[in-house]
């Protein structure tokens, strides 16, 4: 018995016998990550035929889209231009480029969107919601202006929004989905007020839509899905609960997203998809079994997506770009340690040093 | 935004969406003058209508329909009285344009959640409901807005979950290859077990027949996932038994100790909470001890962990020069300790040990020479000393510990899907049916992966843990290094387990090996000599387990690859302000004074600080340079040998 499990074992796991084909880890010798970017990109070794990030041409269109707002794509994104401000000014600082913005004009733009109530709209005049609460927190801790905010106001707006069974509410119409449960914990955990909420409920509502794969749906028994779990992993390492996460199951799930091109999908039999680089990978790293896809591959894959004549990274090959996905792309490169890159937080979904001048200090 | 083929737009296509672009910016305009003025007319509402008809997931459109819903519904009875057509007309209305949109995009949630706001003010018919959630699973049986939507209709209307659980089977008999009704599937059959509904109780009765379903589904298309980890599922509910209870201890039952103050820590088979002075109690020659406080270790805030720790001191009087104390720890309360998942302890249980001392024992030297565990410091493990004596222990009592053996039927269920599935894998080349071959035979010897299952075997009994056991000679041997090491190096280990038999472990080696976590290894508090030199640990905060070994004296964690990747995965796994599992301590200020790179000092402050570390390597690590090394000097007022230089 124990022979034949070993070989089975040993064919299943061809490179290491702990996890899926696990990519060769780079040698010791890679600066770490004080060095200035440019000195990271020269060391790079590109004999492997990837290809390029066309760093430059992406922060160019981030900078156009920003200014074009008359053509259809952008008119029907102007109820979530927040959180397109997020994207955009994300990867803009994960490119080093983020002094190209005019930072006053973005942060009293911002403001504007804020409600009477103290929550954010996606624009100006638009109803709040936590949903674009958080991009507006998180813009502003960009720009470490986090201090421009009536702290106590937004954190009351966000803590009537739980609920007693510990779920969120995304607006005081009362749709309930563990993304707001993202959404809130992450928001007040920047504002350094998580106190203001009950943490214990949120976080048993959070374990109770786990589902037998391991993953994490929207509601109690709903389906697993990568940005849930993202959502639901990402609000449980924030409060220090990753304990109720069966991680070597989860992990499985999660490394079951890679397919034959190397993309990663969002749930079983989906097509892969830019923006999984980002919520299934996050979820890997944060888990620490990021070691069971193959890296390489999804580095290519993301790379295959962008548009390097014009700037962008689209949802597959040869599609359409947009912002969003350029977001996720860049973050999915970063996490993926492409060299040139600032480091991003997995969990928080903002730049490492924000984070640690937020916690560390 | 998603499935949009690339291409460059030409003028025409250009001048076409501008065009559109301010048709919908007019009527943004509009709608927005309109919601601010709280203007709920029937125009107002059909410009809103069109609005949402181009843009389903405009979140203030939406909004605006519930508030004019309101308004219209409180302002028509105040002049009319409540005339239910009139009700129904309007809500008939708001569905209307739920489907509409829903026609625009089938996985708008704003769609779909002002469906369910409507639907649940009443008056409204189960039949249309179903019927529209028909259609829309029939275009797409993956829309999980659908599925949602469909278990808040049964619960609104009471449909029964053997209903519910028919639809599900019938939509997999329809196409094996449905995720989502698989996974509908067993969220309806958990109920159905919970409730220990007839038919679905006992265990048995339901798995086989689920067994023999999946089986189908597998054997047909074995490139389709849903089946594998519904399998997966199935295989979890035979095996798993959620029963928290102790499997190991330091001191263990009935070994003998000679120190006067020691660890005490308590090993069970998962994370538990409830380990305190109601639910334990710790008795010193039949008195029961009240000051002492259990801790869990483990890096949360929430009081629970696999290993508790506390430590006990005993106080000599003066006229006995020597004696032996009995000490006994037993559950009082054993249903006060409960797993994560809510289970209480069950099993009660006492361990019993002997303390003996005298006034005039060896004081502990501290050692000044450099301990370092190469192959010439070694001899043979003699089969007679004390040490073997104390490690026979953990063998002899195993049984007491070990989980009940498998039921028959379960056994004889496993045995039966290996021999189906070997035969499947013997024509299908399939990763995953190889995974669940390998968890079928797991889940029989009920062990776990190579490295784990490799640790299993070494520790399954006296004769293989001896074979990776070091005794230091004389020359070498000290208080710090206990007279044993576990030499576990060079076996490309990539995690460590089994701990519930190592907790005399004093000296152990692991080095070379392919560890970049070490995760559990804070349950060995006699640990004072650990080497994981030449490892993959990638950052300090990995190293977060040492913090809670107060006896370590000796550690090697040179050539690893600290401070050499952007990218820490074990960040959010330990003890950080970030997981809110550790307050920021201002102190390390006093340390660190304006360093570019705070975040490695701050790892290894938080990390060491605590420690009272005397021979340390680190050579080999991109983040130990000078500048690290001056601040390490700093940090750790009793460090003698720093790379192997002695310090002064």
């Amino acid at each position: 018995m124990s022979q034949e499990f070993n070989t089975n074992l040993g064919t299943l796991f061809a490179v290491n016998l702990d996890g899926p084909s696990r990519l060769h880890r780079r040698s010791a010798t890679q600066p770490d990550q004080s060095a200035p970017f440019s000195d990271r990109i020269d060391r790079f070794d590109l004999g492997l035929g990837m290809g390029e990030l066309a760093a430059e041409k992406h922060a160019k269109y981030i900078l156009t889209v920003e200014k074009k707002k008359d053509d259809i794509e952008s008119v029907l994104m102007e109820h979530l231009r927040i959180n397109g401000a997020y994207w955009g000014l994300t990867t803009l600082d994960i490119l080093g480029k983020l002094a190209a913005v005019d930072q006053e004009t973005v942060i009293s733009w911002v403001m504007s969107c804020q409600h009477e109530s103290g929550g954010f709209g996606g624009n100006e005049g638009h109803d709040p919601h936590l949903l674009y609460t958080l991009s507006a927190i998180q813009i502003l801790a960009l720009f470490n202006k986090i201090d421009t905010l009536d702290i106590e106001k937004v954190s009351n707006y966000i803590s009537t929004l739980q609920n007693e069974d510990g779920s969120f509410s995304g607006d005081k119409w009362g749709e309930i989905d563990t993304r707001f449960s993202y959404v809130a914990i992450c928001s007040l955990a920047l504002l350094k007020q998580l106190d203001k909420i009950n943490v214990e409920n949120a976080v048993k509502y959070i374990v109770s839509c786990k589902n037998l794969d391991g993953g994490f749906g929207c509601t109690p028994g709903a389906e697993s899905h990568a940005g849930q779990i993202f959502c639901c992993i990402g609000a449980l390492a924030i409060t220090g609960c990753l304990h109720y996460v069966d991680k070597d199951l989860l992990g499985w799930w999660l490394c079951e997203r890679q397919v034959k091109s190397g993309g990663l999908n969002g749930r079983p039999e989906k097509l892969p998809d830019v923006c999984y680089s980002w919520w299934v990978l996050s979820s890997l790293i944060i888990i620490d079994r990021v070691h069971w896809i193959d890296k390489e591959k999804l580095v290519k894959f993301i790379l295959d997506c962008q548009d390097k004549e014009n700037g962008g990274i689209s949802d597959r090959p040869d599609d359409a770009v947009d912002v969003f996905h350029t977001y996720f792309g860049v973050a999915g490169l970063s996490l993926l340690e492409y060299p040139g890159l600032k480091a991003i937080d997995p969990a928080y979904a903002l730049p490492v040093d924000v984070i640690n001048r937020i916690f560390l200090h | 935004m998603h499935g949009r083929p690339r291409k460059s737009a030409t003028p025409v296509d250009e001048n076409a969406s501008a065009l559109k672009a301010a048709k919908i910016r007019s009527l943004q305009c509009q709608f927005l003058l309109n919601h601010h003025n709280n203007i709920y007319t029937k125009e107002a509402l059909e410009i809103n209508a069109m609005l949402i008809e181009s843009n389903p997931e405009f979140m203030t459109a939406w909004n605006y329909r519930k508030l004019a819903f309101e308004h219209n519904l409180s302002y028509q009875s105040e002049a009319d009285k409540a005339d239910a057509d009139h009700i129904k007309s309007i809500i008939d209305e708001e569905l209307r344009v739920v489907e509409n949109a829903l026609r625009k995009n089938f996985k708008s949630y704003g769609a779909w959640n002002h469906r369910k706001w409507v639907i649940s003010k009443g008056n409204s018919s189960t039949e249309r409901e179903l019927r529209l959630l028909n259609l829309f699973q029939k275009q797409d049986t993956r829309n999980f807005h659908a599925w949602n939507y469909r278990r808040f209709i049964a619960g609104l209307k009471n449909i029964s979950d053997e209903k519910e659980l028919q639809f599900t089977t019938d939509m997999i008999n329809d196409n094996f290859s449905n995720y989502s009704a698989w996974h509908n599937h067993s969220v309806l059959l958990s109920h159905l077990l919970e409730k220990k509904v007839e038919g679905y109780f006992p265990k048995e009765i339901f798995l086989k027949e689920e067994y023999e379903f999946v089986r189908n589904a597998v054997f047909t298309d074995p490139d389709d996932q849903s089946g594998w980890f519904y399998h997966l599922w199935l295989l979890d509910q035979t095996v798993k038994v959620d029963m928290p209870n102790l499997v190991s201890s330091w001191p263990p039952h009935g070994s003998e100790i000679t120190k006067t103050t020691f660890p005490i820590v308590l090993f069970f088979n998962e994370p538990v909470e409830g380990v305190n002075l109601q639910t334990i109690s710790v008795q010193v020659e039949n008195d029961i001890f009240k000051h002492i406080a259990w801790s869990p270790l483990s890096a949360n805030k929430f009081k629970c962990g696999q290993a508790w720790l506390t430590h006990l001191t005993i106080l000599l009087g003066e006229t006995n020069p020597s004696k032996i104390f009995q000490v006994k720890i037993s559950s009082e309360y054993s249903q006060g300790i409960i797993s994560s998942n809510g289970v209480p302890c069950s099993q009660h249980w006492s361990i019993a040990f002997r303390v003996s001392v005298c006034h005039d024992f060896q004081p502990e030297g501290q050692s000044l020479r450099r301990i370092l565990m190469t192959d010439e410091n070694f001899s043979t493990v003699d089969i007679y000393s004390n040490v073997m004596d104390l490690f026979k222990l953990y063998f002899e009592l195993a049984s007491d510990y070990e989980q009940p053996t498998s039921s028959k039927w379960k056994s004889e269920m496993i045995a039966s899907e290996i021999d189906q599935y070997r035969e499947l894998l013997s024509w299908a080349e399939c990763k995953i049916g190889k995974l669940t071959l390998a968890r079928l035979l797991m889940a029989n010897d009920a062990i776990d992966e190579y490295s784990l299952v490799f640790l299993k075997q070494v520790t399954s009994s006296k004769e293989s843990l001896m074979k990776y056991c070091g005794q230091y000679r004389e020359s070498t041997f000290s208080n710090i290094t206990g007279p044993m090491c576990l030499r576990l190096n060079s076996l490309s280990l990539s995690r460590i387990g089994s701990f519930e038999r190592l907790l005399w472990v004093q000296s152990l080696d692991l080095s070379h090996n392919q560890l970049h976590s070490i995760e559990g290894l804070e349950a060995l508090q006699l640990l004072s000599c650990l080497n994981l030199s030449h490892n993959k640990v990638d950052s300090f905060m990995a190293l977060d387990p040492l913090r809670f070994l107060k006896s370590l004296r000796v550690l090697n964690i040179s050539y690893n690859e600290i401070g050499a990747h952007t990218v820490d995965t074990r960040r959010h796994l330990c003890s950080s302000p970030l997981s809110h599992t550790l307050d920021y301590d201002k102190k390390f200020e006093e340390f660190a004074t304006g360093d570019e790179k705070v975040v490695n000092f701050w790892e290894a402050y938080s990390v060491f600080g605590g420690l009272d570390i005397m021979q340390l390597d680190v050579v080999g690590n991109v983040a130990a340079d000078e500048r690290f090394m001056l601040f390490l000097v700093k940090l750790l007022p009793g460090l003698k040998w720093l790379d192997g230089e002695e310090l002064h």
